[in-house]
């Protein structure tokens, strides 16, 4: 009797593992699988490529889950996933635990907007003085000289300001204290950059979501979001002050603008916040996705590479549409040599 | 019944190490007996794991910071400097201003409920109240940030300066999103979990205590105060602490509404953060391993609290439903 039990006991694993062969190259069946996590901000372009990408090539199954930066690095660094995603570049810490040399695949552009609610002001501008001044909570009334004096003809109303800012650890937030830090000493000295931080003034609200809600219902409020956010949500914008004396409203075009001024480094990561190109939005960022120098299965190697290079070229082309600006040329041609040299087991990964 | 009644072969059949298992001779029910204690112990291994997986989390934190953790108020992720004690104020104070709230509007539902209402309201008035608690968190905190938030700005917190502003409790900038903000919604919140074990308490009074106290002539309010509520004083505590521990844990909404700010202040009016907003705001993407052993501990410590609160309830529960009449004093 016990003999008969093991029997079908050893049959049942033997037809479980028979279903789900995987091949040593990472392939099922021929179908190739390839797990992805990390950044909440660039999701809905990933999961728009993600999705045209099968379209196109059914035998490539992207799965990304946007768990947040931080747990995507971790993932990735315990090999659970193929591929990362993050806005900020990974730390030098991050790197040292890494058990093989990991690259950034720069793949998208966003920006950070800074949103007010003053119904009585439809149009503000502010420097990077006035705006570190306000978050610093030197500043604290709309009426300031200093904001009067960048908005010349504008009567500005005289209310306390609400700051608000991300209470849960984001990219955005990265994005947004590493060009404070940047144009302002004090800053960098009291707050510094993160993802999360110790804000000296306001209050925290969760998600862009939270952050537009507050913003929405105090008047006088002041906050920072993602730029798509600021379209559905319909908040007033800010005009930032850039480092060509220009005063910006952030778009799609302003934010390649940015980078095409920026050289991108050997590393491929770059801060491109407080761009000195004409026409640059000053608050924006590269988000990356990370990926292994050298992925040990051939068949997950290839299917991951190909599709980096088709979301450099092909894939730009669906981020306008969702509020994300499309990588300036040479940027493409750049990380495209990249790709090109990634491995699998020594070999090129690519046929 | 029958293989009773033939014991020799069941003895041959029984394996050496059954009797071990327990006294009975029938071995489906040492079997039973021993898989159900698996299944209860299953539970205390769990309760023990997730303790033990935090604290070996929050290893590095013990020995960063020790005991100065639950005594500093700096938490500053940039400069990975971590204390808890504004978490652990925030939670403390949004909960008892919560309960502070909450009770004497769930004790008096739940006492309409079970002594004063009409037969046929009674139950759609239960149901409604229990319907309550089946609402999501998330949909009472965006309630909260879009109806109660700017309702506090605008109308409550103006009124409270001005009648009661020389207090510092009441004092500093409206601004909607705070600690009272925070506390109304976790009150809205327990609500129901109060009144409607409360109300199954009031139903366990024997119903001799009542007529008692009737044929004494008491009153309504005294057949309550006199016969009901000394007899049932334990589960109605009981009910308030599982209440207590609704609020502690409380997540969404309160991180909606309490500004999310690591400071200790004086004032309602002012935004604080408790232990599980902190959780959730910055789990996910915390990269830095002090920063994630300093999480691992805030978690410990809510669920330290919010255990030992739970086994209080329970304590309290028991007292009242074994029985014992306190009877009226």
């Amino acid at each position: 009797m016990c003999a008969r039990a093991l029997f079908w006991i050893a049959a049942l694993v033997v037809s479980l593992v028979g279903c789900r062969g995987v091949d040593p190259d990472g392939s099922v069946g021929g179908v190739v699988n390839l797990n992805g996590a990390g950044a909440t901000f660039p999701f809905p372009l990933y999961s728009k490529w993600t999705f045209e990408y099968y379209r196109q090539h059914p035998t490539v199954k992207i799965n990304y889950q946007s768990i947040g930066s931080g747990g995507g690095i971790r993932q990735l660094l315990a090999e659970t996933v193929d591929f990362g995603a993050t806005d900020a570049p990974m730390t030098a810490d991050e790197r040292r635990k890494a058990p093989r040399t990991i690259h950034h695949i720069p793949a998208t552009l966003g920006a950070v907007a800074v949103a007010y609610n003053l119904p009585s002001v439809p149009t503000l501008r502010l420097s990077s003085e006035t705006l570190s001044a306000i978050y610093l909570g030197e500043i604290t009334s709309w009426n300031d000289p200093r904001i009067a004096e960048v908005n010349p003809g504008i009567a500005l109303p005289e209310q306390g300001i609400t700051v608000v800012y991300r209470s849960d650890g984001s990219g955005t937030t990265a994005v947004f204290s590493d060009y404070l830090a940047k144009v302002s000493p004090r800053w960098k000295e009291q707050v510094g950059a993160g993802k999360s931080l110790r804000w000296p003034k306001g209050l925290g609200a969760k998600g862009n979501e939270g952050v537009s809600g507050q913003v929405k219902t105090t008047a006088g409020a002041i906050g920072y979001l993602e730029l798509a956010y600021v379209h559905t949500a319909k908040l007033q914008v800010v005009a930032l002050k850039n480092r060509s004396g220009e005063f910006i409203t952030p778009s799609v075009k302003a934010v390649t603008a940015a980078a095409s001024g920026v050289k991108l480094p050997e590393s491929l990561t770059t801060s491109i916040t407080d761009s000195a190109s004409p026409g640059a939005y000053p608050i924006a960022s590269y988000s990356y996705l990370l990926v292994y120098e050298d992925h040990p299965k051939s068949a997950k190697a290839a299917a991951l590479a190909s599709f980096l290079l088709w979301s450099l070229r092909d894939g730009q082309r669906f981020a306008e549409k969702l509020h994300y600006a499309p990588l300036p040329e040479e940027v493409v041609t750049q990380v495209e040599a990249r790709v090109k040299q990634l491995t699998t087991g020594g070999k090129p990964a690519l046929p | 019944m029958s293989s009773v009644s033939n014991p020799p072969s069941i003895v041959r059949r029984t394996p050496r190490w059954l009797p071990l298992l327990g006294r009975s001779a029938n071995p489906g029910d040492a079997v039973f007996r021993s898989v159900s204690r698996l299944f209860a112990l299953l539970i205390l291994v769990l309760v023990l794991a997730m303790a033990a997986q935090m604290a070996f989390a929050a290893e590095e934190s013990f020995k960063e910071f020790g005991w100065g953790f639950i005594t500093s108020q700096k938490w500053d992720p940039v400069g990975q400097r971590y204390g808890a004690l504004p978490f652990i104020f925030g939670t403390v104070v949004s909960s008892l201003l919560a309960l502070l709230l909450a009770v004497p509007v769930a004790l008096g539902i739940a006492i309409y409920l079970s002594e004063l209402a009409p037969l046929w309201l009674r139950k759609p008035i239960g149901f409604l109240v229990e319907l309550l608690a089946a609402v999501p968190s998330v949909v009472y905190g965006l309630w909260g940030v879009f109806v109660l938030a700017p309702l506090m700005a605008t109308t409550v917190e103006p009124a409270l300066r001005s009648t009661l502003g020389f207090l510092p409790l009441f004092s500093g900038p409206n601004q909607g999103f705070g600690m009272l903000s925070g506390g109304v919604i976790l009150a809205i919140m327990i609500l129901p979990t109060i009144s409607s074990v409360s109300r199954e308490v009031l139903q366990a009074v024997p119903a001799n205590l009542r007529e008692g106290a009737i044929a004494l002539g008491a009153t309504r309010w005294e057949v309550v105060r006199v016969g009901v509520l000394p007899y049932a004083r334990p589960g109605l505590v009981g009910a308030v602490i599982l209440g207590l521990g609704r609020a502690l844990g409380e997540t969404m909404a309160i991180t909606m509404l309490i500004g999310n700010r690591p400071e200790i202040s004086a004032s309602l009016f002012a935004p604080s953060y408790t232990m599980a907003s902190v959780l959730a705001n910055e789990f996910a993407e915390a990269s830095q391993d002090l920063h994630l052993a300093a999480l691992a501990e805030i978690s410990l410590l809510l669920f330290a609290v919010t255990l030992l609160l739970n086994i209080v309830a329970r304590l309290l529960v028991w007292q009242v439903s074994r029985g014992e009449a306190k009877g009226a004093r």
